[in-house]
């Protein structure tokens, strides 16, 4: 029979009195409950065993794992560089084009390859759409943490039409090992452009549509707004990145502090959270810095396809992938939850030697615990949605 | 600031701590000693002309010459610069100072280091298996790990 | 022949079937709505529902009910079996309980009691301890919150509800639905909402008050029958269902139908209070016995869809959030209304 772990300190339920008007004392006892792994809104396999006095929560204890499928121990028994694609795409399911590049930035900065202009654009195309697709599930899934089951739907339905975009060019809708090492493994079909523009015309208004429908619904916003304040100096303490830590008020974004690829060409604002419904921080902030960023995603993609110059897109793909030994790099770049890094070490052989992927959902959710305690259950799934967490990066 | 500099600040300021570095690779590394790392990061986290706040990536190690480590990249947001430090300890005595007191991110990351390599990281205020069940025997990440054959009469290899 | 005749003349056979006439006009009513709430969801969402069992899906309902009729019946092993087993009754008791005060028309109401409105809110109490015994009873830490959200929920809205009715009251004169409904005969400018069969004067500085008084009771009612967004003790997102977890099968169909007919019938109390009941908005054309259930039942149905179409629009209201809602700001407009209504009928 399976023992369920037990919390981590010798945790003793608080039990307390309360003394009523007329004088009979009720005992009270706070309770243990747990929302397990098969939750419908815990946005995949997470246990959250919380420790509650009433509704309030006194202490929330994440147990993660469930989703481990050893990803770092695969990728020391690959025979090539090449072959990690495909598991760095099942990371993070919802956004796999920025785990491909990521894993392929770093090998690249390993070999010292330099890729054609136009991969890199294209590259920058893929990602900021993959980007818009995860906002718009994290957008859409939150509504329905909240009770407002309609949104959830909008959202998909203008996700088609990126997943169509995709299907288009590599042949898959969400995992699609199409950024490799040194190049892609397709070029743009030629109906990719029109497709693209027509999309960014179609979603402008959508967005707006959203907007109204869900972030400034007046019942929304009494949800979120001063709830889960996750304050600048706290996020920056736990290394929270991505969306989470421009809610917070800090402007920093990846793509233009640390620049990669061609991001420093194009222009572009990082969408900083302003505190304009409560506290800097909370979770509409979170929310709201998301939604501005699909805007500044169809900006970016419309200059990145203005741009596009032409060129082989297999040229630079190497035959044989043997870095040199006791070379190692971390390199971090900016996907759709945050700071998604790949520390590669190299033996000289055609397998790594180590890759740790440092998964931003993972980072992200260190910090629930801190900033769920004092509210109620019906805040921590609003929290935790807000995190926007994808199980398979917590656990890889 | 490069990494000389910041190399030269530390070496001024905890001298023996400071074991090693290297210059000549794409990221240069720093090898602190495992007995000194939370002293060190206080210093380079609150250090005004440093000022490593944020805690990029903490992984364990296994160099399958019976050495483990630990592999610290700091950056810093208000700086904008970047530094890599590196621990070492041998299989026999696998222990380093936690960081977790000044970087509350290294809680996680550490014990996932703990949970994957069974490195034990002292001072660290619940460690405990975070991505195995808790039950689990060995250390997976370890070059010599072999799988158990039986969990909870599920049979683990396939 | 004359068997059914000689039935037909003994008194309690007759109001025994009399009686089950509204359980008939539920079961029929409720494919009706499955069907309604399915279809409007799924346009308000921008896809389509069921579209293959019967033209269009129509026959879905019933497949609905089969289903859920042949179901295995599980009752979890720690639970508290005789509860389990009564819950969903008494708050189905509670709902049906209401529908013996309900004028469906001119010559039919289950019940002419002269307290008809004091009773619907006495009976619809019942419902709470069903849901509380269901919560309890699972024996689930969850449904526990569901239930006691539930009850905390139902008792704070009972009080705009009851002070919405005392508003009618003041301006009918009786408690008697009955009565309330024959005092807003004659067309669409005798109904309550506009102020009643009262002079022009009056109705003028009465309209403002009785239309806020309909809206407050319209959204004390959604929060009576547990719907978004006040559904917080089956929110589907925290609670897995909230107290609803445990039940499978038939148990769970009669808190389904009782779920759907309370819809109905509170619905059907604002219709009869404020918008003339059973009675033609045209004055004497289309009335009549029988068209007064048509009436009737068009006028409630209006309204259920219009429950139906804010729940798929609308995010959910936290427990605190329903609670200040209740009582910081709908009781205190309520009262003020009850002021000035009381004002305006006396002088």
């Amino acid at each position: 029979m399976l023992q369920p772990p037990t919390l981590p300190t010798d945790y003793t339920v608080k039990q307390g009195h309360i003394k009523t008007s007329t004088g009979k004392t009720i005992r009270t006892e706070e309770m243990i409950i747990n929302m397990g792994p098969q939750h419908p809104s815990t946005h995949g396999v997470l246990r959250l065993e919380i420790v509650v006095d009433g509704e309030i929560i006194v202490d929330c204890i994440p147990h993660i794992g469930y989703l481990h499928r050893c990803f770092e121990k695969h990728c020391e028994h690959m025979t090539n560089y090449q072959q990690v694609i495909p598991y760095a795409d099942r990371m993070d399911y919802c956004s796999a084009m920025t785990n491909e590049w990521a894993f392929a930035l770093a090998a690249e900065r390993l070999l010292k390859i330099e890729v054609p202009e136009r991969v890199e654009y294209i590259r920058v195309i893929m990602a900021e759409l993959q980007r818009i697709a995860s906002h718009l599930i994290a957008v859409g899934t939150y509504g329905i943490d909240s009770g407002a089951f309609t949104p959830f739907l909008y959202t998909f339905i203008d996700r088609e039409k990126i997943l169509d975009l995709f299907e288009m060019t590599c042949g898959a809708r969400l995992l699609y090992n199409y950024i490799w090492i040194g190049g892609l493994s397709h070029d743009l079909p030629p109906k990719f452009m029109e497709q693209a523009k027509d999309f960014i015309r179609y979603f402008r208004p959508r967005l707006k549509m959203l907007n109204d429908l869900l972030s400034y619904n007046e019942i929304f916003v009494k949800r979120t707004a001063n709830v889960g304040v996750l304050p600048k100096d706290v996020a920056i303490n736990y290394a929270v990145s991505g969306p989470q830590l421009r809610g917070s008020g800090v402007n920093w974004d990846l793509r233009r502090d640390d620049p990669y690829s061609i991001y420093h060409k194009l222009e572009w604002e990082p969408q900083v959270g302003k505190g304009e419904m409560g506290t800097v921080g909370d979770c509409w902030d979170r929310h709201i810095v998301r939604m501005h960023e699909m805007e500044q995603c169809l900006n970016i993609i419309e200059q990145a396809l203005a741009g596009l110059p032409e060129g082989n897109v297999k040229a630079a793909i190497p035959k044989r992938i043997r870095p040199e030994k006791d070379a190692e790099i971390y390199i971090r770049t900016e996907s759709s939850r945050g700071e998604l890094g790949f520390y590669i070490v190299s033996d000289g052989t055609a397998s790594p030697f180590r890759v740790k992927a440092r998964g931003p959902a993972f980072v992200n959710l260190s910090v629930l615990p801190e900033i769920a305690k004092g509210g109620m259950i019906a805040d921590l799934v609003l929290i935790a949605g807000s995190i926007d967490i994808v199980l398979g990066e917590v656990d890889r | 600031m490069t990494a000389q500099e910041i190399f030269d600040i530390l070496k001024t300021k905890f001298g023996d701590a400071i074991i090693e570095t290297k210059f000549d690779t794409m990221q240069p590394w720093v090898r602190i000693a495992p007995n000194k790392t939370k002293e060190l990061c206080s210093f380079l986290r609150d250090d005004t002309a440093l000022q490593f706040d944020y805690l990029s990536c903490l992984s364990g190690m296994d160099y399958s010459n019976g050495t483990f480590g630990v592999v610290y990249h700091l950056a810093s947001i208000v700086h904008k610069h970047k530094i890599v430090l590196k621990t070492f300890c041998t299989k026999d005595n696998l222990h380093i100072q936690s960081v977790s007191a000044v970087w509350g991110t290294a809680n996680w990351h550490e014990r996932e280091a703990f949970d994957l390599y069974g490195i034990i990281f002292d001072e660290h205020p619940d460690l405990r298996r975070l991505l195995m069940p808790d039950d689990w025997e060995g250390h997976p990440l370890r070059k010599d790990y072999k799988v158990q054959e039986f969990y909870h009469g599920m049979k683990v290899p396939y | 022949m004359e068997f059914i005749q000689t039935l037909l003349a003994n008194e309690l056979v007759v109001s025994i079937l009399l009686s089950l006439l509204p359980l008939i006009f539920i079961i029929a009513y409720a494919l009706v709505v499955l069907y309604t709430e399915m279809k409007v969801a799924a346009h308000i969402q921008d896809r389509v529902a069921y579209m293959r069992t019967g033209w269009h899906g129509l026959l879905q309902p019933i497949a609905d009910m089969l289903k859920l009729l042949q179901k295995e019946d599980i009752i979890p092993d720690k639970a508290d079996k005789l509860l389990f087993r009564l819950a969903p009754i008494i708050a189905f008791v509670g709902t049906y309980a209401a529908y013996a005060v309900l004028p469906f028309s001119s010559i039919y109401i289950g019940s002419n009691i002269n307290l008809g409105a004091f009773f619907l809110v006495a009976v619809g109490s019942l419902v709470v301890v069903g849901i509380l015994m269901a919560g309890w009873a699972s024996n689930n830490k969850w449904s526990l919150f569901g239930g006691v959200r539930s009850a905390a929920q139902m008792i704070s809205y009972e009080i705009p509800t009851a002070i919405a009715i005392i508003i009618v009251v003041m301006i009918t004169g009786s408690l008697n639905l009955q009565d309330v409904t024959k005092f807003q005969d004659g067309g669409i400018g005798n109904w309550v909402v506009f102020g009643g069969p009262l002079p022009w004067s009056q109705k003028l500085m009465l309209m403002p008050f009785t239309i806020i008084t309909f809206f407050i009771l319209f959204v004390s009612s959604i929060a009576e029958v547990n719907r978004t967004p006040f559904d917080l003790p089956e929110a589907e997102s925290e609670l897995v269902q909230g107290f609803n977890t445990e039940y499978s099968g038939m148990r769970f169909a009669m808190f389904y139908l009782s779920e759907y007919a309370n819809l109905f019938t509170v619905s059907a109390v604002g219709v009869a209070l404020f918008l003339g009941g059973w009675s033609s908005p045209f004055g004497t054309f289309m009335s009549g016995p029988v068209w007064g259930i048509f009436w009737f039942v068009a006028k409630s149905y209006v309204f259920v869809l219009i429950q139906i179409w804010v729940r798929w629009t609308l995010p959910r209201l936290r427990v605190d959030q329903l609670m200040y809602v209740s009582w910081k700001v709908l009781t205190p407009w309520l009262f003020a209304c009850l002021l000035s209504v009381g004002l305006i009928l006396v002088l």
